[in-house]
């Protein structure tokens, strides 16, 4: 499972810096999209992976990490999942006014977006 | 008499004062969202009295953080009542009360400025506002690696309002790759935090303090790698180069009041470096210890090298602020770097007064833009080339230059008042950016050099890279005088026609303020050094900032009171 894990963030993550730096603001846009995927991904992983372990507290097993899943990185990865989905709706709305401004989607506003 | 007014007020409220700086902005942006739109008074109104009581809980807590005859008082509130480690937990001491202090003052002068004109200039001026300032005080309170992060977040998201705000091309192709740089940025910060959370098990900093010694050393590489990581989202923040070229076009583009609260954001990159480095790599870490402080030094020089002739470079008075900030950057990236406390004392000294400077210029420079005569070449938002509004090659200077279109001689005429106050406002700044006397920009500069200059005994010999910074800081302080004077020279003295242009007193009164406050922290100059002294005495003996937040206890409720071993506290009737 450790790497189906680390080859989906790895692939996730150069997609996403690859895309980044392309010319095209929708471009962009995706490569940002990839990029937040990878990193919640690396967050939930930082809780250790593994298998049929218990989420919440049961009685008669003892309450170490070794039993349970980490509820850390969970609430950690969902902060950040709402904070970049309200990040990337809003450089949405700032792609689509340069469009209009600039009437071509190079990040520039100007030059051959190929 | 009114000081222990204070002190008795602020000791009847801490420590539940700590969180009104965080909580005020917030209730205010939310009733701000309710007002009209048209109804502007109103909500300058609402907007101008939470920032004021904001600088006064500034001063409050500022004032209670010296108290007592020990380095620092550490004020430390747990917002969810529960034990140190496991919930989030605000601390407040000298640093974080003079941060606090100085994004109040910057941030009422900002609003007053844009009550002049700019708060019509599009919508939700002011939620947008008070959300920057409740992010910009969440991070200088906060104990909590992922706090930090969430208080980041809130003042980036309000950043790209403020950034846009008023709308045009060059705002919006700004605004793109801001929000794309720092975009990217964030994800390495989750991408560090979350390689640390992985490698000590913990995200409080001073939990994370009082760890990091005991680390395995198969992981130290680990922590170092997730440190370094971390530190490249700050250092994006705080404008080191080869991470800065966002910050000129971005700053330059944005309205004034904006672009005045830009200049604090640089600051919390700086702060947060500043915390986290004493914290977690101070001489107690072990094999930690210092980590990163030399990429700190010379990448600061690098940045201060880069903003020197950036200045030297530029035209627009805008674009010349937008330098000086990376200039003040690089300056105190380079000493923080050197790690010792009397470099820092005075990086500390330097760091207020040369932030209040550049608001000043930023504000100023849109003074200076709209005071030229001609509408077609005064500023446009979409005139985002790098040139003076004005076409000074063009000008033939010819015999009858002084003599107006009566041919009546020029020299010896009184100028516009307005053209004489903006004139000394522009002298102000470039005495506090280039550090010349008799301002406190020098002072600061002054202090950082002798520092490093083994003047008394007992001080390490000077290395080469203290010699390099040395030189750096005269030469960009050169640099610096050339460029404004070249500026100023063109805008002030040169054979132009001037019109009746309006110089309104809301918009004069904030820069007046600001330089203002800079003449206090020279004529002060002794208290401040004694605070910022003392401020980093306490930063570089971290075990007393570590052993604060660990004493604070949660208060007795019925469902803690078992955990913690202490009475069922009875229910209020």
């Amino acid at each position: 499972m450790e790497l189906v894990m680390a080859i989906a963030i790895g692939a996730l993550t150069t997609c996403g810096v690859w895309l980044m730096l392309r010319p095209r603001t929708y471009q962009v846009i995706m490569g940002l999209c990839l990029l937040g995927y990878g990193v919640n991904l690396f967050i939930f992983s930082m809780g250790r992976l593994s298998v049929d372990s218990e989420p919440v507290l049961t009685p008669g097993l003892e309450a170490t990490l070794l039993q349970y899943d980490d509820p850390m990185p969970q609430a950690l990865v969902l902060t950040a999942i709402v904070i970049g989905f309200a990040m990337t709706a809003l450089f949405l709305v700032v792609l689509l006014a340069q469009r209009g401004f600039f009437g071509n989607d190079h990040v520039d506003g100007q030059g051959d977006a190929e | 008499m009114t000081g222990g007014l204070i002190q008795s007020i602020t000791a009847a409220l801490m420590p539940h004062l700590m969180i009104a700086p965080i909580l005020l902005p917030l209730v205010t942006a939310c009733l701000l969202l309710f007002v009209g739109d048209r109804r502007h008074r109103t909500k300058a109104t609402i907007s101008l009295s939470a920032t004021v009581i904001n600088l006064a809980v500034a001063v409050a807590l500022l004032l209670w953080s010296k108290q007592g005859e020990g380095p620092s008082a550490f004020g430390v509130y747990l917002p969810g009542n529960w034990d140190v480690p496991f919930g989030i937990v605000l601390v407040l001491d000298r640093l974080s009360g003079l941060m606090l202090l100085l994004a109040a003052m910057v941030a009422l002068m900002a609003l007053l400025f844009a009550l002049a004109r700019w708060h019509k200039a599009g919508a939700h001026f002011h939620p947008l506002f008070q959300i920057q300032i409740m992010g910009l005080n969440g991070a200088f309170l906060t104990g909590d690696l992922f706090n930090l992060f969430v208080f980041f977040e809130v003042m980036l998201a309000a950043s790209y309002g403020l950034l846009l705000h008023g709308s045009g091309p060059s705002r919006v192709k700004a605004g793109l790759q801001y929000i794309s740089i720092n975009l990217a940025a964030s994800s390495l910060f989750l991408v560090g935090a979350a390689m640390i959370y992985g490698v000590t098990g913990t995200l409080n900093m001073a939990d994370l303090a009082a760890r990091i010694p005991d680390v395995a050393s198969a992981d130290r590489a680990l922590l170092h790698t997730a440190c370094a990581i971390l530190a490249v989202a700050f250092l994006a923040k705080a404008a080191m180069w080869p991470l800065n070229f966002w910050l000129v076009p971005a700053y330059s583009s944005a309205s004034a009041p904006s672009a005045a609260m830009f200049a604090l954001l640089t600051k919390v990159g700086i702060y947060v470096l500043l915390r986290l480095s004493t914290l977690l790599f101070s001489p107690e870490a072990g094999h930690s210890a210092g980590f990163g402080s030399e990429w700190l030094a010379w990448g600061g020089m690098a940045t201060l090298a880069f903003g020197a002739i950036g200045m030297l470079a530029s035209q627009r008075p805008a674009r010349l602020a937008g330098f000086s900030v990376i200039v003040s950057s690089g300056t105190l990236l380079a000493v923080l770097g050197f790690a010792r406390p009397e470099l820092t004392a005075s990086a500390l000294y330097y760091l207020p007064s040369s932030t209040l400077a550049v608001a000043a210029f930023f504000l100023l420079a849109e003074l200076m833009d709209r005071s030229r005569t001609d509408p077609a070449s005064q500023r446009a938002p979409e005139d985002e080339e790098d040139h003076l509004p004005f076409a000074l090659a063009d000008l033939e200077i010819a015999r009858t230059a002084n003599l107006d279109e009566d041919e009546e001689v020029l020299i010896g005429r009184a100028i516009p008042a307005t053209t004489a106050l903006l004139g000394l406002a522009f002298i102000c700044c470039t005495v506090l950016v280039a550090g010349l006397p008799p301002l406190s920009g020098f002072i600061g500069k002054f202090a950082m050099l002798s520092a490093l200059l083994p003047l008394q005994s007992g001080t390490p010999a000077v290395s080469a890279a203290s010699w390099t910074l040395m030189v750096l800081v005269i030469t960009s302080g050169l640099f610096a005088l050339v460029a404004l004077s070249r500026t100023g020279i063109r805008f002030f003295w040169a054979p132009m026609e001037r019109g009746g242009h309006m110089l309104r007193v809301a918009e004069y009164v904030p820069i007046a303020v600001l330089i203002g406050l800079c003449v206090l922290f020279t004529v002060r100059g002794e208290a401040v050094m004694r605070y910022t002294a003392a401020t980093a005495s306490s930063l570089y003996h971290p075990r007393g900032y570590i052993d604060a937040v660990f004493s604070a206890q949660p208060l007795p409720t019925p469902t803690n009171a078992e955990r913690l071993g202490v009475p069922v506290p009875e229910k209020q009737p």
